[in-house]
């Protein structure tokens, strides 16, 4: 695991570049320290981070890695609310703070196991990179709500799609065409990252046919290093895990059951 | 700008405030420099509880207009956990001064709660007897069992409490007030006529919000509270002209000092809470925005000449 330097840093944007209904925020960073697969950073725009809908956004806003290459940070954004719309506005040049790279990322996967990646909407960011890293093929599923927001399949190499609305690819969920991939062979290890529903299905799936399985899991987090204790999922052992510190990465043998508590603006 | 504090050498006036900053989350994070280069001059620990708590159900967290409000519900290991297995972790911290020379001791402030006096005497006496810990500070936002009210929000209940814990303990006595009352500068004038050493305000404001719409509303009825614990505690910048002048109240009407807190940013912010009379300042939210925000508010405190 990579430790994030003990103060947030001001960088530099190198890019914003559409990709469907995403954008994709690059940002330079030579001298930072290389993200793991899975790893994540907090980010909040220098200027007007504040006064946005109903004075927001205040606290940074957590996002995966996306992509480490060439000094640049890679991070994918959807606009859900005041954070991610001002993230997304910004454009080559202009400031943006950093605190990362933080938390737990992907492991190996464990030998004689081939890796499938599972991906969900903006959530399947963090499997670009952990893509990157794997050295063999690694198969890639992933599945958005229409054909704009698949165009974010882009951002890995030989994507299986799948839309809600069958706009692209496969008609259905993602988790149909996992069910369908541990038919052929179970001698996998599964990595996902998504919605909690997709996530919920991912883990259930993998549970019953005994595959392992790495959650990537997404959570409104006020600091993202430990301090505020509002990241928490309950942990099938009984209390909670911080999201933040003992995450993002979770083994899905440690969760009960995916519930995020998503939906609150960002 | 180093300074004492009810016989505590600190190195400047800044601390954090209770449950905003975990030393032993942030090592993991960023590495031993936490404990080297500590952004505060004291370390004040999340609440401490007689025993283990899980904390409130998800979600904890909601961003209010320059804001955060919280439903944390005060997870800890117990008095047990805290004193075998997180004492021993937070203790030989150091932090730099501002101008850089040399390096000083950081003291362990153990924040308590009970939600009787006679488990406010229990958590004092047994942190008492730990040489680690150089002073107590008493969370009193906590509900009486009997009557339901904040032991802290009414001024002879607190007096009461505090004066049964008094004489468990010679290390400094601080009282953390709610500011979820009528009249706090006549609670921080109970916690003095008890014998605290001190009080440290304003704790979070109690605050709500309403899960967002479009959301699943049972019968089109009223949208439920968003917080798992229904209300939570606003904190962040949206409060720190409330912590002005319950700070200014507060100090007009007692003796001991007074820690001022809430919705500090910069030095600017920190030194009007000592211009209203506070002795230390604290930072919470904004030093999860900046981890190390407590060393840069104190450089720009002291390059604003102290106070």
């Amino acid at each position: 695991m990579s430790l994030a330097p003990f103060s947030r840093r001001l960088l530099s944007v190198s890019a914003v570049e559409q990709l469907g209904a995403y954008s994709v925020l690059r940002v330079s960073d030579p001298d930072g320290p290389e993200p793991e697969p899975g790893q994540f950073a907090m980010l909040a725009a220098d200027e007007r981070w504040g006064g946005g809908a109903d004075e927001r956004p205040y606290l940074a806003r957590a996002f995966s890695v996306a992509r480490h290459t060439g000094g640049e940070s890679h991070y994918l954004l959807e606009d859900v609310g005041p954070g991610s719309l001002r993230l997304g506005e910004l454009g080559a040049g202009e400031a943006i703070w950093v605190l990362g790279p933080l938390g737990h990322g992907f492991s190996e996967p464990p030998e004689g196991r081939r890796a499938i990646l599972v991906g969900g909407g903006v959530g399947i960011a963090p499997l670009a990179i952990l893509q990157d890293r794997l050295e063999d093929g690694a198969t890639v599923l992933l599945g958005f709500r229409d054909a704009a927001r698949a165009e974010g399949a882009a951002l890995l190499r030989g994507a299986r799609v799948a839309t809600d609305d069958g706009s692209r690819g496969h008609h259905g969920l993602i988790t149909d065409l996992l069910a369908a991939e541990l038919e052929q062979g179970p001698a996998a290890t599964v990595y996902a990252c998504g919605p909690a529903g997709m996530l919920e299905g991912v883990r259930a799936l993998c549970a019953e046919r005994e595959v392992p399985a790495q959650l990537a899991l997404e959570a409104a987090m006020a600091c993202g290093f430990g301090a505020c204790f509002g990241c928490v999922v309950p942990r099938r052992a009984g209390g909670y895990l911080r999201v933040c510190v003992d995450g993002p990465v979770i083994d899905a043998r440690e969760l009960d059951h995916v519930d995020l508590h998503a939906g609150a603006p960002a | 700008m180093s300074v004492t504090f009810c016989g505590l050498e600190l190195a400047h006036p800044i601390i954090n405030g209770s449950g905003t900053f975990d030393a032993i989350a942030a090592a993991r994070a960023f590495g031993e420099q936490v404990r080297r280069e500590l952004p505060f001059a004291a370390y004040v620990s999340k609440t401490i509880t007689l025993g283990a708590r899980e904390g409130n159900s998800p979600p904890r967290l909601w961003e209010a207009p320059a804001g955060l409000i919280n439903s944390i519900g005060l997870p800890n290991k117990g008095l047990d956990g805290y004193l075998g297995e997180d004492l021993p972790l937070l203790v030989g911290m150091s932090c730099g001064p501002p101008d850089g020379a040399g390096a000083f001791a950081v003291p362990v402030i153990t924040n308590v709660m009970g939600s009787t006096a006679g488990e406010f005497a229990r958590l004092v006496e047994a942190c008492d007897a730990r040489a680690e810990i150089a002073a107590l500070e008493l969370n009193v936002s906590c509900p009486n069992v009997k009557t339901g009210l904040d032991i802290g929000a009414d001024p002879l209940q607190l007096e009461q409490v505090v004066r049964a814990v008094r004489p468990l303990t010679r290390k400094p006595l601080i009282v953390k007030l709610t500011p979820n009352t009528a009249d706090v500068a006549a609670c921080a004038e109970g916690a003095q006529e008890g014998g605290a050493d001190a009080v440290s305000l304003i704790n979070t404001l109690r605050a709500m919000a309403l899960a967002p719409r479009p959301a699943p509303v049972a019968d089109g009825g009223a949208a439920p509270p968003w917080l798992g614990g229904r209300t939570g505690g606003l904190s962040g910048p949206a409060i720190r002209p409330v912590a002005l002048a319950q700070v200014a109240a507060v100090a007009a009407r007692v003796t001991i000092p007074v820690i001022g807190m809430g919705g500090v940013q910069t030095g600017e912010h920190a030194r009007d809470l000592m211009d209203a009379g506070a002795a230390l300042v604290a930072v919470g939210t904004e030093s999860f925005r900046e981890p190390a925000a407590g060393a840069r508010i104190a450089r720009e405190l002291d390059a604003l000449g102290g106070r």
